[in-house]
């Protein structure tokens, strides 16, 4: 199916909150080799100014990843195979460090969609909020895909 | 507190990425794309095999910044190119990810612009990959 242009600006309700958990932080710290005492050690973490343990940068792949292959599962006329892409790039701006005891939710929007020799490409803003509104980090990734066998 | 200064070139890192890894940070991260695990999947989209996640090697850069900066949120804007793939040999010995940088620009606030590269096998892996880091900003009285 063709990239459908008309998707761009397009923006998608918040999910379901997901709650984050000091057990995934250290599971996802000990996966990338990320050993400082603040991402698995409370005291540590509230001795550096935390309220609980923090995530380590690049811990909101964990939200964004699921949430981009949801996305384009569930709106199959965006055009996206899901199966078929790669990841182009990917910013973070980060409010704060992302801690444990967040209830987080998405706001992603499609911010420019393209198709050109042979490969379609979606940018995708997401702002991820706590349930209570405030704003935590930005992600903006571009998601590409082969349109030719 | 001054941790950077411009023009400095950071200390570069060297890690070892090995299929292991990318298992664990495949479950870790809920990023279950079969080209980071499976060959015949890999081969298939015409890739030379099983290739690290380019998140992983993202958040390898990512802990050469905090590690530089001294601080584990020191980081407060990171973005990335993922211009070639990290190759991760069916062996034991996997392959290395060496993460450089150079401070382009510090603020008074001690607020530093770094670039970052990280080349695997010789080939740069990351495109324009620059980070703004501010050390100790929670611990900052002036917030």
């Amino acid at each position: 199916m063709p990239l459908n242009l008309s998707y761009e600006g397009h923006s998608f309700p918040p999910g379901e909150p997901y709650l984050v958990g000091r057990e995934k932080i250290r599971e996802f710290a000990r996966a990338v080799g990320a050993d400082d005492a603040a991402y698995h050690d409370p005291e540590a973490a509230a001795a550096l100014g935390h309220p609980d343990v923090i995530a380590p940068p690049t811990f909101p792949t964990v939200l964004t990843i699921p949430l981009a292959a949801r996305l384009f599962a569930e709106h199959p006329d965006v055009g996206i195979d899901f199966s078929r892409i790669v990841h182009g790039d990917q910013r973070f701006a980060y409010e704060r460090p992302v801690r444990a005891g967040d209830a987080l939710v998405c706001r992603p929007v499609l911010e420019k969609l393209s198709s050109r020799a042979g490969l379609d490409s979606v940018s995708v803003r997401t702002e991820i909020v706590t349930v209570e509104g405030e704003l935590v980090v930005t992600s903006w990734a571009k998601i590409v895909a082969r349109t030719e066998a | 507190m001054a941790v950077f200064t411009t023009g400095a070139e950071l200390a570069p890192l060297t890690f070892v990425v090995t299929r292991a890894d990318l298992i664990r940070y495949a479950g870790a991260s809920l990023d279950f794309n079969p080209i980071h695990w499976s060959d015949r999947v890999a081969v298939k989209n015409g890739l030379p095999g099983v290739i690290a996640h380019g998140m992983y090697t993202m958040a390898l850069a990512a802990r050469a910044l905090t590690t530089w900066a001294g601080d584990p949120a020191a980081v407060t804007d990171f973005s990335v190119r993922f211009t070639r793939p990290v190759i991760v040999p069916d062996d034991d010995s996997g392959v290395e990810v060496v993460i450089s940088g150079v401070v382009k620009e510090v603020a008074e606030d001690g607020t530093a612009q770094v670039m970052v590269t990280a080349v695997s096998a010789g080939e740069k892996v990351l495109g324009q990959a620059r980070a703004t880091v501010r050390p100790g900003r929670l611990l900052d009285p002036a917030e």
